[in-house]
Order: C-alpha cells, then sequence, then structure tokens
C-alpha cells in the first residue's frame, strides 16, 4: 500500500485499510481466475475424449453447473459484503451530520486556481457579485463591500487547517466543473457552477499536502494546484489572527481615503 | 473481368446490401482506430518526452493534449468499440444466423452507414478549424463545453464535436431499430427465441439499449448546441464568471439550469453504451468457446437470461460516474448497490465461460486465442468493478489513473480482443478465405503481453493519485516521483501494442488474396452463417458440439434437419 500518498485525515486510516483489503480480495481471485484458465490451456491435451451422449445439451452438466452456483452464490456475498463495508464508511463520511462547530472554509475554484475564503469573526460568508470578480485588483472572488459580512472574510491561495479539528468545506465554482482533490486527504469532490458542495473532514497530521483538480477545467487543468499546510492548532489561531488584522488594517485605510 | 454498365455504379456506392454495409462499417473503423490509436502515441511521446518538438507542429501544448485526450476517446468509443460489435458484425452475420438473407428496413440500415460516414468526417474536421479539436474529453462536461470562451478549441472545434455526436446518435438509433426489427420478424422456420445464438441475443438486448440510450444523448447533445447558439440555459447556472467576464447573455431566464442535468443525461447514455459495446463480445465468446472446445454452452438459458438482466440494470447504474459530482449521498449509496447488483449476472457469465474452458478439448486457433485474451481483460478490468462501485473508494480512486487502468482493459481491450476474434473467426464470410493463423498467433501473444504492460500499471499511478486529463506529471506531489520509470514503461509498452497491430493490418489485407481458400463451414460451426442453404428450417438449438448416439461427426449444425435415431 506504500503506493498511496501518506495520509494526513482522520477517516483516511479506515480508508486505507479498507481499500488493503478489497485489492487483496481482488487480487485473488484474479489470481484464481487465470490459474483456471492457464490449466484448461496447459493440460487440454490430456483430457480424453468422451463417449457419445444421449443429449448434447444435457450431457454431464450437473458438477459443473453446481460448481458455478455455488461460486456464483459466494460471489454474490462478497460483493455484497464489500458493498455493505464500503457503506459503512460512505455513511460516516457523507450521510452523517458533522462535528457541531467545525472550522468553516469555502473552497473556489477558478480557471486554474483555488481560492480559500474563512468568514471572519462574523462566521457569515459576505455576498459575493459576480460583476465585482477582478483578481487584478485583489477581488479574485467578488466580494460585495456594501454587505457588511464581507469586511471580515480573509481570501487566501493557500489552505491553513489545524490539526485535529473537523474542517466544513463549502464548495463553489466561478466559471466551470473543477474537481477538488486533495490525495493526502483521501478526498475528493466536484466543483459546479451554480451549487453549493458540503465536505467534511478532519486533518489529524501537522505537514504539507498538495491540492490538485481532478475534473478536466480546460488548457491550464494540469497546472491547477495549491497547497494545504496543516498546523497546530495555536500556529492555526496565529495566522488567523494576523490575517485578519491585515485586513482590518486595509479596510482602515480604504475608509481613510 | 467485366465493368458494370455506368448505371449501376450509383447503387453499388450506395448499396443497401449489409454485406457490403458490414465492409463499409470496418473500413470506417480502421481509419478511426489508426487515427486514434496515432493520437495516444502522441500522447505518451508527450507524457514522456514532455519537449520533444514534432515537425510541423512542434511542442505539444497543453491544450494540444487536451484535444488529443478528447478525440482519442470520442473516436475509439464512438467509431471502434461501438462500431464494430454494434453495427460492423451484425451487418455481416446477423441477418444470416436467423437464416435471412435480408434486413427488416435495408434502406434505413444504409442511411445508418452514411449518417455514420459523415459524422466522422465532421469529427475529424474539428482537427482543422481555428484553434482546433475540443478540448473538454469525451465526456463533454458544460460550462466548460457549453461556452466558448472557456477554452481553445471550445468554439468551431466543440461544435463540431456535438454535431458530429449527434449525427452518430442518429446513425446508432436507425440502425437498431433495423436489427430489432429484423430479429423479430425475419428469423428463419423454426428459429424459435431459445434456439437462438448468443450472439443474436446480444445484439437484441445491446440494440435495445442503444435505443434508448443514444436517444439521451441525442437530446443531451441537441439541448447543449441549444445552449451554445439559441440564448436557453438548460445546463448553466447564473453568476459564471470566465476570464474575469461575467456570463449573463440573453433573457432574463438565462441562468436556470444546472450542469448536473449533462451529467445525468450524459451518464444515462454512457453506461449502457459500455455494455452496448461489450455484450455482442461476450455474446461471440460463448459462440467461439462452444466451437473450440467442442461442446454446447452449458446453462444457455441462464445465459440468456444473465444478458438480459444485465440490459436491465445497466440503466440504472450510471449514477456511480457521479459520487463526487456533489449528488446526494444516499443516491452514491444505491447506485452503489445496483453497481454490485450488475457484478453478479457478469460473474455468471464469467463463470459459464470458465466451466466451458473445461468441457471438451480445447482448439487453440486464433479466434479462440482472442477469446481467453478477451475473458482475461474481462476479468482483470472486471474486478476493479466492485472497489469503484463504494462511494467511499471511488471518493479516491475516481478520475485518477485508476479508472483509466479499469476501463481500458474491461472495455477497450475486452472490446478490441473480441473485435479480432470476430474478424479472425468470421474473415473467411468476408473474403472466402482465412487468415494466416502463424500470424495470427503472434499478434494475438504479442498484444496480449503488451496490453497488460500498457494498462495495468496504470492502477498503480492511480492508487498514487495521479489524475487523468494531466499532460504531465506536475507539481510537488511526492507519491508522484516513483512514477516516471512506470510511466515510461507504459510508453514502451503502448508503442509495442501498436507495432504488434501491423502484423494484423498485414495479415488482414494479405489473406484477402494469398489466405487459404476457407471451405464453406472451416471451423465446424453450427451457428447459421455458416448455412450453404439459403432459407434453412431450424430443428435444433445453437451450440450441439460433442459426440451424440446415432451421429456421425461432433457437431449438429442448426441447417440440418435432426436425423431420427
Amino acid at each position: 500500500m506504500n503506493w498511496l500518498p501518506t495520509n494526513g485525515a482522520l477517516h483516511g486510516v479506515a480508508l486505507d485499510h479498507l481499500l488493503a483489503w478489497n485489492l487483496a480480495v481482488i487480487v485473488g481471485l484474479c489470481i484464481a481466475a487465470h490459474v483456471l484458465i492457464v490449466a484448461a490451456f496447459l493440460f487440454r491435451r490430456a483430457r480424453k475424449s468422451e463417449s457419445p451422449v444421449a443429449s448434447r445439451t444435457r450431457a454431464n452438466l450437473r458438477p459443473h453447473l453446481l460448481f458455478e452456483f455455488v461460486i456464483l452464490i459466494a460471489l454474490t456475498a462478497l460483493y455484497l459484503g464489500m458493498d455493505i463495508t464500503g457503506h459503512k464508511l460512505w455513511a460516516a463520511i457523507r450521510e452523517q451530520p458533522g462535528s457541531a462547530q467545525p472550522i468553516q472554509v469555502e473552497v473556489t475554484g477558478v480557471q486554474f486556481q483555488w481560492y480559500f475564503r474563512y468568514p471572519g469573526p462574523d462566521a457569515i460568508y459576505g455576498a459575493t457579485k459576480p460583476g465585482l470578480v477582478s483578481a487584478p485588483t485583489g477581488n479574485p472572488l467578488g466580494l460585495d463591500p456594501a454587505d457588511p459580512h464581507s469586511a471580515d472574510d480573509i481570501v487566501s491561495a493557500i489552505l491553513i487547517l489545524p490539526a485535529g479539528q473537523p474542517v466544513n468545506i463549502t464548495l463553489r465554482s466561478q466559471d466551470v466543473i473543477h474537481g477538488f482533490f486533495v490525495p493526502g486527504m483521501r478526498l475528493k469532490q466536484d466543483a459546479i457552477p451554480g451549487m453549493d458542495g458540503d465536505l467534511q473532514f478532519t486533518p489529524t497530521t501537522p505537514g504539507d499536502y498538495v491540492i490538485l483538480c481532478s475534473q478536466v477545467c480546460g488548457l491550464g487543468h494540469s497546472r491547477m494546484q495549491a497547497g494545504l499546510r496543516v498546523v497546530p492548532q495555536a500556529e492555526f489561531e496565529k495566522w488567523l489572527a494576523a490575517r485578519e488584522q491585515s485586513i482590518l488594517n486595509t479596510n482602515a485605510a480604504r475608509g481613510a481615503q | 473481368m467485366t465493368t458494370p454498365p455506368l448505371t449501376q455504379r450509383p447503387r453499388r456506392l450506395f448499396t443497401t446490401n449489409h454485406n457490403t454495409l458490414a465492409k463499409n462499417y470496418l473500413l470506417l473503423a480502421l481509419i478511426a482506430v489508426i487515427t486514434g490509436t496515432l493520437l495516444s502515441l502522441l500522447m505518451r511521446l508527450h507524457r514522456t518526452w514532455p519537449d520533444l518538438a514534432f515537425p510541423i507542429h512542434g511542442i505539444i501544448r497543453p491544450e494540444d493534449y487536451l484535444a488529443l485526450v478528447t478525440m482519442h476517446g470520442t473516436l475509439m468509443v464512438f467509431f471502434v468499440l461501438t462500431v464494430v460489435p454494434q453495427s460492423a458484425f451484425p451487418n455481416l452475420v446477423l441477418a444470416a444466423q436467423i437464416g435471412s438473407d435480408r434486413m427488416a428496413f435495408p434502406r434505413l440500415n444504409a442511411a445508418a452507414f452514411w449518417i455514420t460516414a459523415l459524422s466522422l468526417l465532421t469529427l475529424l474536421a474539428a482537427f482543422f478549424v481555428p484553434e482546433g479539436a475540443p478540448i473538454s474529453g469525451w465526456t463533454s462536461y458544460p460550462p466548460l463545453s457549453a461556452l466558448a470562451a472557456a477554452g481553445p478549441g471550445q468554439a468551431t472545434g466543440m461544435d463540431l464535436w456535438l454535431i458530429a455526436i449527434t449525427l452518430f446518435c442518429l446513425a446508432a438509433v436507425l440502425s437498431s431499430i433495423n436489427f430489432l426489427a429484423t430479429i423479430a420478424v425475419c428469423r428463419a422456420q423454426g428459429l424459435t427465441w431459445t434456439r437462438l445464438p448468443l450472439t443474436v441475443w446480444s445484439w437484441l438486448v445491446s440494440s435495445g439499449l442503444t435505443v434508448i440510450a443514444f436517444s439521451a444523448l441525442f437530446i443531451a447533445a441537441a439541448l447543449l448546441l441549444a445552449d451554445r447558439h439559441f440564448g436557453t440555459s438548460f445546463f448553466l447556472p447564473a453568476g459564471m464568471v470566465i476570464n474575469g467576464i461575467p456570463q449573463a447573455l440573453g433573457s432574463k431566464a438565462w441562468g436556470t439550469g444546472s450542469p448536473m442535468l449533462w451529467l445525468h443525461l450524459f451518464w444515462f447514455f454512457g453506461h449502457p453504451e459500455v455494455y452496448i459495446t461489450i455484450l455482442p463480445g461476450m455474446g461471440l465468446a460463448s459462440s467461439i468457446l462452444a466451437n473450440f472446445t467442442r461442446r454446447p454452452v452449458p446453462a444457455y438459458r441462464m445465459m440468456i437470461i444473465a444478458t438480459l438482466l444485465i440490459g436491465v440494470l445497466g440503466l440504472g447504474v450510471w449514477g456511480h460516474h457521479m459520487f463526487v459530482s456533489g449528488m446526494n449521498p444516499y443516491a452514491g449509496t444505491a447506485f452503489g448497490l445496483t453497481t454490485i447488483a450488475i457484478s453478479v449476472p457478469s460473474s455468471a457469465e464469467v463463470l459459464t465461460w470458465l466451466v466451458m474452458l473445461f468441457r471438451g478439448r480445447m482448439q487453440l486457433t486464433t479466434p479462440m486465442l482472442f477469446t481467453l485474451g478477451f475473458l482475461s481483460f474481462f476479468i482483470a478490468g472486471g474486478l476493479t468493478g466492485p472497489i469503484l462501485a463504494q462511494p467511499a473508494l471511488d471518493a479516491y480512486l475516481h478520475n485518477t489513473f485508476f479508472i483509466v487502468a479499469h476501463f481500458h482493459l474491461v472495455m477497450a481491450m475486452a472490446g478490441v480482443f473480441s473485435i479480432f476474434a470476430g474478424i479472425y473467426y468470421w474473415y473467411p464470410l468476408l473474403t472466402g478465405r482465412r487468415m494466416n493463423e502463424l500470424l495470427g498467433k503472434i499478434h494475438f501473444w504479442i498484444s496480449l503481453v503488451a496490453a497488460y504492460g500498457t494498462f495495468f500499471p496504470m492502477h498503480l499511478s492511480g492508487l498514487a493519485g495521479e489524475p487523468r486529463h494531466y499532460a504531465q506529471l506536475a507539481g510537488p506531489v511526492e507519491s508522484f516521483t516513483r512514477l516516471i520509470p512506470v510511466e515510461r514503461g507504459i510508453t514502451w509498452s503502448a508503442f509495442l501494442l501498436a507495432a504488434a497491430q501491423l502484423i494484423f493490418l498485414f495479415n488482414l489485407f494479405w489473406s484477402a488474396r494469398r489466405g487459404t481458400p476457407a471451405s464453406p463451414n472451416p471451423w465446424r460451426a453450427t451457428t447459421l452463417e455458416w448455412s450453404p442453404l439459403p432459407h434453412p428450417t431450424v430443428t435444433s438449438r445453437p451450440y450441439e458440439y460433442g459426440p451424440a448416439a446415432g451421429q456421425s461427426g461432433d457437431f449438429h449444425p442448426q441447417w440440418e434437419p435432426e436425423k431420427p435415431f
């Protein structure tokens, strides 16, 4: 399993474990089937010709069909078992309500960039307007200054999260469909324009992880990357406070003009 | 040789003869498969040596790479994996296998071919328009495919792609209506439903699926064209900003659609399409295994039921392509379960084939070898299905090279090996000669090894998290660095795989003139395409192989009356 990138998420431990046993099972089945094919291939001349039968279609079928149905029932049980264990993990990741007070981050995909927005002390994302979008003037998401909730929003090009805290991601796209993919967090969901995606996870291991785009989005698709930095709680709070202060300073400077 | 009078020439060109149409379809697919293969080799070259400059064109830019991906996928899925098993082969043998010398709707059938040819020309034209071919992949998700501003190739190139797909859908539906009607009304006297070869059952189900699935894609493509040119917004939400420019065209009602509608319509087509391409191959595998083990297909009725179940369940699994689309997670659970359900009849068919290998005496002819290859790929590629059917695991593997490996084994390689089995098997019907067996066996063994060498390692790239559609392994992803030697190996293997096909091409054309003349029933087969009689009366089941009391020989063809004993 060392082909997978290092896992840094809480659910990733269970996911890696599930993937490992699933792979072991199908590799086993694949080898078993190929042993049968190769055996039939190698020993094809050893079999003696059978004596003539009264009915071709019913001759000597019982043992073969018995073998087939027993294996088929076993395979069905196995597939169902895979589905049920897989469903349990899916339910744990996606179907259950998240923790009461997760860290809120909005992730927006734009050709060919990821932007991350923290709602600030008011815990509400300010309104955005398509007409205000202007990356060159520092407003890539089109934050509307007329909305008081947008004043304390922090927009970042890197995703910084504290270790051990549940995170709730609101997933958006400004233009085409992008795929928010963090291999190290075992996390992937499409950002669909016009929809708010919803994603919960808990990063556990501090470190740097790469964020990719997994849905072809145009000519810059393969270079649409960003970083996720998981840091200890204290360091995260310090970073957030510093960003908040710098935004307040900027707003104050703008107000003074 | 006499020259036909001039007045007859247009008739020969626009023929309604299904055997000639079969040859036309094969030629069309050959053009598509050669183009599609060359495109894939360019992709491999670029991935391995990104700085390599090509004569005339120069370096492959990121948009060029995506255009290669898009056109490779479209050519292979539609014009090779659909056209050969679902258009060329049924035109070649379907009527004959049911003891008929005609199709139900010969003009409709001929029209379908010419629309398909027009569709291919339209698609290939996309390379030669300003900005080139579209870049949004064979799935063409909007808004990328809906807005010309979203990228190079998304203007005229994308329009041509959509027109080509619309035409292809029309042709596929027309030809399938003809096949369905032909199976329903043209069967020979005595050819009851339980005396039909499994290939005919497969074409019955795959043609039914084609009518349903390609109608959905036809509508989707037409609506997308309307979004692009007539100010509608079936697939477009409000508030999009492309390159800093807000998109708000047309009326006030514009911007009330959703790309999710396209995903649903596309995959409602896309998943049945997988079975449309592979079901005829599954029927052919049963027939060839029976022929070359000289034993009947055991559990013949169960094989029919399995084929029907695959067809019905195949219409209810499309959501497994959308686990990570932000669809309701409960829907993910439901589609996971239907997907597990469809693996049961698929497994039943595989088990029957495995049982068949141990009955009778295996004859290793070239069609038999390719059928064993089909079986191997179908198992190796199919077994990753139950993993990808789990939303939780798919959420990691979706759109990585693991998926590329999965469908290239179970759909592309299994499909192509079954196509090869069919061509080697039915070649005497096309030319009156047999293809060279030695060349056929060399072609098989190199292709088998090279196909696994190409597609098996892609599982590892996928586990490492490498996304598809990436022109290069860019960025600081620690698990990607160890993939560089794997990537190089895949490229060499892909070139070996392509080179092995030159042996096939040589054999295909050389044997047409120099091959051993074939007897009327060269494989000593039982099904009616080998019948010397035009209108036989059928009294027996399709796979009566093996020694039987009171009969000479080890098989009983369907066109011979049952001898009392």
